[in-house]
């Protein structure tokens, strides 16, 4: 199991890199969306699976996933998707005053 | 187990939310957000104070016991940043009431700056890597609305760099927990100190503290600072002010929490890369403080010779260079703020940022001219000034452990300080005036009072660095000794 979501993960950050070489600044937004994503699968697969049931602790307490890495994804989740969300807005309201999304076309220093 | 030391971050929040509800009342707004980053310094204060008599406090989150709840944890290097962190916002927000205008003051300005402080002192304070994660996002967050808050063409362009490079280093921080969360098992700071030194630091572990190096590089702007003298030159100067003194010092507050606290085993890898990443940076920021002509860009370049050489400080790695270090570091909130406000102040007055198209400044505003004088000796480190015994004992330590390239690129970098603001200063300050009596625009108090506020406070760090000098010195022995800081956490 975590083998196969660490290759999930891998998987999203090629994704999510090819994503963000692009020009494009929507496509950007939706690579650093991917890659967050990415990286809480790579999270919870650190945090280990061992074929356990849910991170709850039942009483007998012995049949339970270790809680805090899901803790954290739920977390990081709530971030990222405050982030992007901003992140859109933002990119909307640069392309309004820019009238552009080409990111070349950003380039430089001057004004 | 203290309450107190969770208002510093508590305040700023609940005020920045509690401002949401003010939108349209400006004068409430400025009272609520004053009075309570007071309080935050007053509380800072008195907690420093406890510090001094009780040792390391501690807060557990719910009374679960580390290692396994969340907890705050402060010493006097994490207090007193938060100190100088309240102080130095207070008079940026100041200089704001008179410079920043209406429509910002509608547009939420002061709850992101709030919240900025927030997440600020936040980073300061928490005792695990995640919270430490969470804190940074809260600031960065505000620091995105701020950036482009006013949406001239220029700062909506900086601001989509500086958030797509943010993002993709919260990034690293995230992968480099979960590797970290892998190997030990842990994410309390000093729960993970005792870990690593139980194990010693295998190459695993070296490798996951290379990713924490370059995340928190690339927000401290060690070496990874080129997004750095774009971003701070878009935003206004109140907030510019507000940038250049508190975003980077989070991050170099991180990288030297973690590499004085968890992965101090094999400096030889981790401290020379450090060592190596402060002389570039020095390199670097010293051709692009005296190669521009805008002063936004000099002085935000004037930050990046700063962070190179507050962390010669730490690869040097002596007890003696920490307390350089953190002398400076305070040193450099205080006079980075003030270094912005004032160059602010210049192009509020001149409309330009080209130093070359202003000449004579001195003789229409002598406060202003004077005031420059004082930074610049500051910055370059003129003993009674604050500076100075900042660099003094960085040398010293650089002395003691034999790193002589470093101590010579982090003196060398001074004459550049110097340098990149003396052509400042004859450029725009010196020389025939250019500005007739008539269309003369007044100075008005409200921009210089803060100024003044901050460079007393350069005067007084420097001339009285008794006072501070037991902090400092209990925050360098905190840091040289880790087992004080772990002995405060992990003991119940």
């Amino acid at each position: 199991m975590e083998t196969l979501i660490i290759i999930l993960a891998g998987v999203l950050v090629s994704v999510a890199t090819y994503l963000l070489l692009s020009k494009n600044v929507i496509r950007v937004i939706l690579g650093t969306a991917i890659l967050t994503h990415a990286a809480h699968l790579l999270l919870m697969a650190m945090g280990g699976f061992h074929n356990k049931s849910v991170p709850i602790i039942d009483g007998n307490g012995t049949d339970y996933v270790d809680a805090l890495p899901q803790a954290l994804i739920l977390t990081s989740i709530v971030i990222s998707f405050a982030v992007t969300a901003f992140f859109l807005v933002l990119a909307y309201r640069a392309y309004q005053e820019l009238g552009t999304d080409n990111l070349y076309k950003l380039r430089g220093s001057r004004r | 187990m203290n309450n107190i030391i969770v208002f510093p971050m508590v305040i700023p929040v609940l005020t920045g939310i509690f401002l949401l509800f003010l939108r349209r009342h400006i004068i409430l707004q400025r009272w609520v957000i004053i009075l309570s980053l007071l309080a935050t310094m007053i509380i800072s204060f008195i907690i420093l104070g406890q510090i001094q008599t009780e040792g390391i406090l501690r807060l557990d989150f719910g009374d679960w016991k580390p290692p396994f709840g969340i907890l705050f944890v402060a010493d006097s290097f994490s207090m007193l940043l938060v100190l100088t962190a309240s102080f130095v916002a207070t008079a940026c927000l100041i200089y704001a009431f008179f410079s920043i205008g209406e429509a910002y003051e509608k547009m939420f300005f002061y709850p992101f700056v709030s919240l900025l402080i927030g997440g600020v002192n936040g980073s300061f304070l928490t005792g695990d890597l995640f919270n430490l994660f969470v804190c940074f996002e809260v600031m960065l967050l505000a620091s995105y609305a701020l950036i482009a808050l006013g949406g001239k063409k220029l700062q909506l362009r900086e601001s989509i760099k500086y958030m797509a490079i943010n993002v993709v280093s919260s990034w690293i921080f995230l992968v480099a927990i979960a590797y970290l969360y892998g190997t030990l098992g842990t994410l309390n700071m000093a729960h993970l100190s005792v870990r690593i030194a139980e194990v010693g630091q295998t190459p695993i572990l070296t490798v996951i503290s290379i990713l924490f190096l370059i995340v928190f590089s690339l927000k401290a702007g060690l070496l990874l600072y080129q997004w750095l003298p774009g971003s701070y030159s878009a935003p206004p100067p109140a907030v510019a002010a507000i940038f250049g003194a508190l975003l980077t010092k989070v991050g170099i507050y991180a990288l030297f929490r973690i590499f004085t606290l968890m992965f101090y085993h094999e400096p030889s890898i981790t401290h020379t890369m450090i060592g190596i990443m402060a002389a570039i940076t020095i390199i670097g920021g010293s051709i692009g403080a005296i190669a521009y002509n805008d002063i936004r860009q000099i002085i935000s370049y004037n930050v990046v010779i700063a962070v190179g050489f507050i962390l010669i400080g730490l690869a040097v790695g002596t007890n003696i260079a920490f307390e350089g270090s953190i002398y400076y570091l305070i040193h450099d909130m205080v006079v980075k703020a003030l270094l912005f406000l004032l160059a602010g102040t210049m192009i509020i007055l001149t409309g330009t940022e080209q130093i070359n198209r202003v000449s004579g400044l001195i003789r229409n505003y002598p406060v202003l001219g004077w005031l420059f004088f004082v930074v610049m000796l500051s910055l370059a480190g003129i003993p009674p000034l604050s500076g100075f015994l900042g660099k003094v004992l960085v040398g010293q330590g650089a002395i003691e452990s034999g790193s002589y390239v470093l101590l010579a690129l982090g003196f060398l970098s001074t004459l550049f300080v110097l340098y990149s603001l003396l052509r400042v200063f004859l450029n725009s300050f010196w020389g025939e005036t250019m500005i007739m009596v008539d269309d003369e625009k007044p100075l008005r108090k409200g921009l210089v009072i803060p100024c003044l506020i901050l460079t007393l406070a350069t005067v007084g760090l420097g001339v009285g660095a008794e006072g501070i000098s037991v902090y400092v010195i209990d925050a360098a022995k905190t840091l040289s000794n880790p087992e004080i800081y772990i002995n405060a956490v992990l003991n119940n």
